[in-house]
């Protein structure tokens, strides 16, 4: 209990720096925000307008009081583009893409565990060196770019998935949402491979293991029971660690695939101008981080008890 | 040599034979040279530079000149990979292309360096409330997922290159100053430093010229993966419109540009992004094989 306390309060400093940089944001556009944002053909009234809206005419204090105030109230501003509440705007959007964080986090995992095995139980050899170099590809691979050929190639040569969108029903989603999430899976592999082939050498390499092997405990049991088991706690971890990354990659995705979800909702608004949404969204994003960080934690510490007495 | 320590008692000939060779053998297995990941990223990446930077060697083209009459041809002996839609040699975009976003990621890597190598190494040295305060604004940092605060601080800064540096500064730090400091924390601990302490050196000398110098070989093996990750930033930002701005080549622009064409022209979508892939992998070889190289054992 005493762990899930320490995590609570340690969280709410980097909660409130998160407000504080989505605040911040609006005081880095070059010279006056609401000019800037309006364009050269905004009249003097609607530029008034959006500096009382925001609290421009105000001390910084003052304004930041006031972003938190509306915050707190779950008031995340207005959009400029849509004429309708931000907070509005991002709930129906956000259903998309948490499917498509799970769906991709599941599909890293699926794809990584086997390769992952493959290069741990033949450590140097081809087979490892395979598993090694192949993942480095993705590393550097744009993801809009991956999603543009998965996207020509299955979806509109050989017609195996719908181009765009994001389907109906369970089943529709499934398949509709297949190649966003492979594109996002694809990209997170890499770093999941790398930490799951670690780890699984790792707890090759422990007693326990040398001592099922003594009892004549056949290799897949051997390997299904005892190091698998053991290997996919830090595999949890690796996955909770790179949740930004995963989230990350999920915003341009979505951009080709024309998911409607809150990437998508992002970089449109960010061709609309609209700054509002693009602030909103940057915090949902990072409190999603941040609430995410904390459940992996407490799922870490729950799988493995000698985390909750850890300093 | 822990090689040599941990071979059997020394007297028998054979045991010194022994231990003579693990001597002889263990310098030459950490010659750079004898890197495979090593050697196959620097060849990679210095194919690559040597194109990008002799371009004009290698091609006869004004990157950015239109012809009209020659768009959307197929590969040809007066067009290596065929033209664009305007008419644009493929070729000569890609590597006037690669010429932007190549210097735009090397000089974008040295600002976080330098700004998280010395936020990190003042928290690991004087922990305490600098320590506290400079470990909490990474937190906040890195709640932020890299693409989503790099895109939206571009979009509120404005597009172009200088955005791009300071957005990518901005963000990338973090991960150099959780690296320094975690290094210089154990660093502190040894001998050298606390002698140093002892003499009555300043704080200043004592970071800068005897702990920053034994620490920062892990800051620049993640520097390697670092470049790979702001290539993909600025082709990314340039694929939405908002880095590099037209008409300079640039891959993220030509990837953008293409991707009308997909289905008849797959090329002007395909090369510009195998290009990036191919340098991802071999700045990532490179990474791979110093980090083999500087941290054996591992």
């Amino acid at each position: 209990m005493t762990f899930v306390l320490r995590r609570l309060v340690l969280l709410v400093p980097t909660a409130l720096g998160v407000t504080i940089i989505a605040f911040f944001m609006i005081h880095l556009i070059p010279g006056d925000p609401a000019r800037t944002i309006l364009g050269i053909h905004a009249t003097p009234q609607k530029i008034a307008i959006l500096h009382h809206q925001w609290g421009l005419d105000r001390p910084l204090a003052d304004q930041y009081w006031l972003f938190m105030d509306r915050l707190l109230h779950g008031n995340l501003g207005q959009s400029l583009y849509y004429g309708t509440s931000v907070g509005g705007l991002i709930t129906s959007r956000l259903p998309p893409t948490l499917w498509l964080i799970i769906y991709a986090g599941v599909l890293g995992v699926v794809i990584s565990i086997p390769l992952a095995m493959i290069a741990a139980t033949r450590k140097d050899g081809i087979r490892d060196h395979v598993v090694r170099v192949v993942p480095l590809l993705g590393l550097g691979m744009p993801s809009f770019w991956l999603a543009l050929i998965l996207q020509t190639v299955l979806a509109v040569k050989y017609r195996l998935f719908p181009v765009t969108g994001y389907g109906s029903g369970i089943l529709g989603h499934l398949h509709t949402m297949f190649l966003p999430s492979l594109t996002v899976a694809i990209a997170l592999c890499p770093v999941v491979i790398r930490s799951l082939r670690a780890s699984m050498l790792n707890v090759l390499g422990a007693d326990f293991v040398t001592t099922a092997r003594a009892k004549g405990i056949p290799g897949h049991r051997l390997f299904v029971r005892h190091v698998l088991r053991n290997a996919v706690i830090p595999a949890v971890t690796v996955l909770g660690i790179n949740i930004g990354f995963l989230i990350g990659g999920t915003v341009i995705v979505e951009q080709v695939f024309a998911v409607p979800g809150i990437g998508n909702l992002m970089i449109n608004s960010i061709f609309q101008r609209d700054f509002p949404v693009v602030q909103a969204v940057a915090l949902v994003f990072g409190i999603m981080v941040v609430l995410v960080n904390l459940l992996t934690d407490m799922a870490y510490a729950a799988l493995d008890p000698r985390v909750r007495f850890d300093r | 040599m822990s090689a040599v320590s941990i071979t059997p008692a020394a007297g028998s000939p054979e045991s010194s034979s022994q231990a003579g060779a693990a001597e002889r053998a263990q310098p030459r297995r950490h010659r750079w040279y004898r890197q495979p990941a090593l050697m196959a990223g620097l060849a990679i990446v210095g194919l690559i530079l040597f194109l990008v930077i002799a371009a004009p060697i290698f091609t006869s083209y004004n990157p950015d000149a239109q012809n009209l009459n020659a768009t959307l041809q197929g590969v040809s002996a007066h067009h290596l990979l065929g033209t664009d839609q305007e008419g644009r040699d493929t070729w000569t975009r890609l590597l006037y292309g690669g010429r932007t976003d190549l210097r735009i990621a090397f000089i974008a890597v040295l600002f976080p360096f330098c700004l998280g190598t010395i936020l990190g190494s003042l928290a690991g040295y004087f922990g305490g409330w600098v320590d506290l305060v400079i470990m909490r604004l990474v937190d906040i940092v890195v709640a932020f997922p890299f693409f989503v605060l790099i895109i939206a601080l571009v979009f509120v800064l404005g597009p172009g290159e200088r955005s791009i540096y300071v957005a990518i500064t901005l963000v990338g730090w973090v991960s150099y100053a959780r690296i320094v400091r975690g290094e210089i924390l154990v660093a502190k601990r040894q001998e050298y430093v606390l002698a140093a302490q002892s003499g009555g050196l300043s704080n200043l000398r004592i970071i800068g010229r005897h702990l920053l110098p034994n620490v920062i070989t892990q800051a620049i093996i993640y520097a390697m993966s670092d470049i790979v990750q702001d290539i993909l930033a600025i082709v990314t930002l340039s694929y939405l419109g908002l880095g590099i701005q037209p008409p300079a080549p640039d891959w993220g622009t030509m990837i953008s540009d293409g991707q009308n064409f997909l289905t008849t022209h797959w090329q002007l979508t395909t090369i510009p992004g195998v290009a990036v892939v191919i340098t991802g992998l071999g700045l990532s070889l490179i990474g791979d094989g110093l980090a083999d190289l500087l941290r054996p054992g591992q």
